[in-house]
């Protein structure tokens, strides 16, 4: 049967397909989806969340000790969070079959940085897998586990976000079950001490060599034939924009691009005159070329190493020309804090009170943007509290009042703990403000040990976090109704002044997660607005001025009765829920 | 071959139901036994922000995204994100915007040139009410299925290969609507 898949949900499909027995993941777009849609086959296929990308690539390292095929999958920064154990699995080999997807974002279109993961499979000496639509990766999937077994090794199978999110064709198969490997104790590759570890990295070469070897016949490396004068090699997706920026020409297509097949290149470079490497990002490809001593390339001397590429992109590198075609001016559209969030509360308080915010990753970011403008910074997930930490070691306590962390629930349990920990432990006066929507709402409602559910639906224990700030030594701990404007308020003022950590736990549930808490929507009374602007300066998306000036609230968007912050700041009583006429 | 691919782009704002449209009709692409590729980033598609699908179809079909220039419809669920995009359009390609005005964030009031300013770029441009048609349809969300409706208009497919495709997309219980909002939109076009 041929079915429209997005390339996530083939992961998950060659995972069902491949006989993959355990699959574990921290969400992060473009990744998400992976896991989501393996829970499809749970009957067959164990999956979890874990914590963070670390945690879960030591569970899926355990599966794969435990003689399991096993796949593990993040977003392009969650393998920086597993890069240690990363580092180290590769000399220890495989067991079960082991594919660590990573999902990179070039473009950002929801990340902080571009950075360019086929350089992980150097740097961690594994193989590396590069599929270039859906049909490609249900098959490389398969491949990727083969090769795993067959050398020993992690298999690193790079996506990014025009492959996770675009649906294309593919054929269904059936699943082939694979029988667990024996576990057998064996510390010389699965305890890396000193003496165990020295023998393991020259197996690592030596295993390189033969992937080497292997991946210039490898099905996953192949030559389109076309114009003989023309002559591309190109991966990933930016294989599939090459073929429309070059049509007709003579491809090769590496679908396996680390350990680098050099004969199989040198033979097609010797072809052309010039040959043209496309690649998005990084010129992970043409290094390797120039390496061997390959020159005759039009790569990133022409090819743009930031943003996405596509297909007019290319050509115009190529040729010099710009048809971008000239924009119309509009104003910007950007992402905004859903109406009716309970995050909104905080930054429109600290916004009142002058005070700024080292903040974190998530949906929360969002009231970085005018009119909020509530956040001084943002690096990565779990950053905020070592940041606040840091400012108050750098400029004192009295700067500290000034200056809050801001986290969600789910950031905070990936690697916000540690951080508060840190706080108490170097006697700092941080306040740290958990805004706990009990979910990870930016990547689209997935649980985490703070919700009490399980990835497979199953109800679990639920981390207590005051609890937990009781066992880190952190006194000042309390819950505070998001919902509750004046609370949130005094909340922060309190805490601010205190000279030891504090740590206010906003609760409020993502307004998205049960539609039927929404009801009538508010309205302004026009007698009695003033038209001072107060409410709009919460920055919902339902609020916006009439002619006159006036505040009007659009009844498409506002979620009732469950919110009812503009009422609540309104000085004039001008909020309210109409009265039935 | 590359001639041949039909490039439809889809824009609007998060929450109009985008992603579903752009389903139905890979959907029906797919069914006819064309290649297909639907391109769009998730994320902000609850946030309020630009939202935009790409759909791809013909007999071989490489790039997921449709570039500046290569659009033969471009479809806008809200009024300024056709102007956004207007520059996707091919020479000759078709525009169809539903007349729905959604004020960004960050901005105070809509802003007032968005209908010259499309004259302008774009003279030949459809402009249908889709708001008011889904409505009469039954219910505000099916917006997308009338702007689905009025693209037909200028697709290859028969009446019952677009309802085959609306019935497996959305709930049993809202077909009827469905149907009934691709039927008002696809005529609003053909008037
Ligand atoms: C290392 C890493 N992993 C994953 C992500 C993707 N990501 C961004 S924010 C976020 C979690 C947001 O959840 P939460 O902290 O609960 O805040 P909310 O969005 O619910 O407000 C995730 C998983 C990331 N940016 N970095």
């Amino acid at each position: 049967m041929r079915v429209l898949l997005s390339g996530n949900e083939a992961v998950a499909r060659g995972c069902y397909e491949h006989g993959v027995r355990v699959a574990v993941a921290y969400p992060g777009t473009p990744s998400t989806e992976i896991l989501e849609n393996v829970v499809k086959y749970k009957d067959d296929v164990y999956c979890q969340w874990s914590p963070n990308e670390k945690v879960a690539f030591e569970v899926a390292m355990g599966a794969v000790f435990g003689g399991a095929r096993t796949m593990v999958a993040m977003k392009h920064v969650g393998l920086n969070v597993a890069a240690d154990p990363l580092m180290t699995s590769t000399s220890v080999g495989g067991d079960g079959g082991f594919v660590i997807v990573t999902a990179d974002d070039p473009g950002m279109h929801s990340s902080q940085n571009e950075q360019d993961n086929r350089y992980f499979a150097k740097f961690a000496k594994i193989p590396l897998v590069e599929p270039s639509n859906s049909q490609d990766v249900k098959d490389f999937i398969g491949h990727a586990l083969d090769i795993s077994e067959q050398f020993g090794t992690p298999v690193l199978f790079r996506i990014s976000t025009r492959i996770s999110h675009a649906k294309t064709p593919v054929e269904l198969g059936e699943r082939v079950e694979v029988p667990l490997k024996d576990y057998e104790k064996d510390t010389s590759r699965r305890v890396v001490i000193p003496a165990h570890a020295r023998r393991l990295h020259v197996k690592v070469e030596e295993r390189l060599k033969a992937l080497a070897e292997f991946a210039e016949t490898s099905p996953m490396n192949k030559i389109i034939e076309g114009d003989p004068k023309v002559g591309v090699i190109s991966s990933g997706i930016s294989y599939e924009y090459a073929r429309d920026a070059f049509p007709g020409a003579t491809f090769l297509k590496l679908g396996m691009s680390f350990p680098f097949p050099a004969k199989l290149v040198t033979e097609f470079s010797k072809r052309f005159d010039t040959v043209y490497v496309v690649e998005e990002n990084e010129p992970f490809i043409e290094e390797q070329m120039r390496y061997i001593g390959i020159t005759n390339i039009v790569g990133k001397e022409r090819i743009p190493i930031c943003g996405e590429l596509n297909q007019r992109i290319i050509r115009d590198a190529v040729s010099g020309e710009d048809t971008s075609g000239e924009k119309a001016k509009v104003p910007a559209r950007p992402p905004v804090l859903c109406p009716g969030c309970p995050h909104r509360s905080t930054f429109f308080m600290l916004n009142r009170l002058g005070i700024g915010s080292t903040s974190d990753i998530g949906c929360y970011t969002l009231g970085v943007m005018p009119p909020l403008n509530g956040i001084d910074t943002c690096i990565c997930m779990g950053a905020s509290i070592g940041n606040s930490l840091g400012m108050e070691k750098a400029r004192g306590r009295d700067f500290a009042k000034k200056m809050v962390a801001v986290i969600g629930d789910s950031t905070f349990v990936h690697s916000g703990i540690t951080g508060l920990a840190d706080v108490a432990y170097n006697k700092g006066a941080t306040t740290v403000i958990i805004l706990d929507n009990s979910i990870t709402a930016m990547t689209g409602h997935q649980h985490h040990p703070g919700t009490g559910v399980t990835l497979m639906g199953e109800p679990t224990v639920k981390l207590d976090y005051l609890k937990l700030a009781e066992a880190l030594g952190v006194k000042d701990a309390r819950k505070v109704d998001a919902y509750d404007v004046t609370a949130v308020k005094e909340a922060i003022k309190e805490a601010i002044n205190h000279d030891e950590p504090s740590l206010l736990i906003m609760e409020g549930p993502c307004a998205l997660l049960d539609r039927s808490t929404w009801s009538t929507p508010l309205a302004v009374d026009w007698d009695k607005c003033t038209a001072c602007g107060l409410c709009l300066r919460l920055g919902c998306p339902s609020i916006s001025r009439d002619e006159t000036g006036k505040a009007t609230i659009n009844p498409l968007f506002c979620v009732g009765e469950l919110c009812s912050m503009c009422a609540q700041v309104c000085p004039s009583n001008a909020i309210s829920v109409p009265e039935k006429s | 071959m590359a001639g041949k691919t039909k490039n439809v782009f889809i824009a609007g704002v998060g929450g109009q139901g985008i992603i579903l449209a752009s389903e139905i009709l890979s959907d029906a692409a797919l069914a006819k036994g064309l290649d297909v590729k639907k391109s769009e980033v998730h994320g902000m598609a609850q946030r309020g922000g630009s939202v935009v699908s790409h759909v791809r179809f013909g007999e071989e079909v490489h790039s997921p995204v449709i570039t500046a220039g290569e659009a033969d419809l471009l479809v806008s669920f809200e009024k300024m994100e056709a102007l956004r995009w207007v520059q996707a359009v091919a020479p000759g390609g078709k525009i169809i915007v539903n007349t729905q005005e959604i004020v960004p964030s960050g901005q105070e009031v809509y802003p007032k040139d968005i209908d010259s300013q499309m004259d302008e770029r774009a003279p030949g441009t459809i402009r249908i009410d889709a708001l008011k048609l889904a409505k009469e349809a039954g219910h505000i969300r099916a917006v997308n299925v009338v702007m689905l409706g009025a693209m037909s208009h200028f697709l290859d497919f028969t009446m019952d290969e677009w309802r085959a495709a609306i019935e497996s997309r959305v709930p049993k219980k809202t077909v009827e609507i469905n149907v009934k909002a691709f039927e008002l939109g696809r005529s609003a076009v053909a008037a």
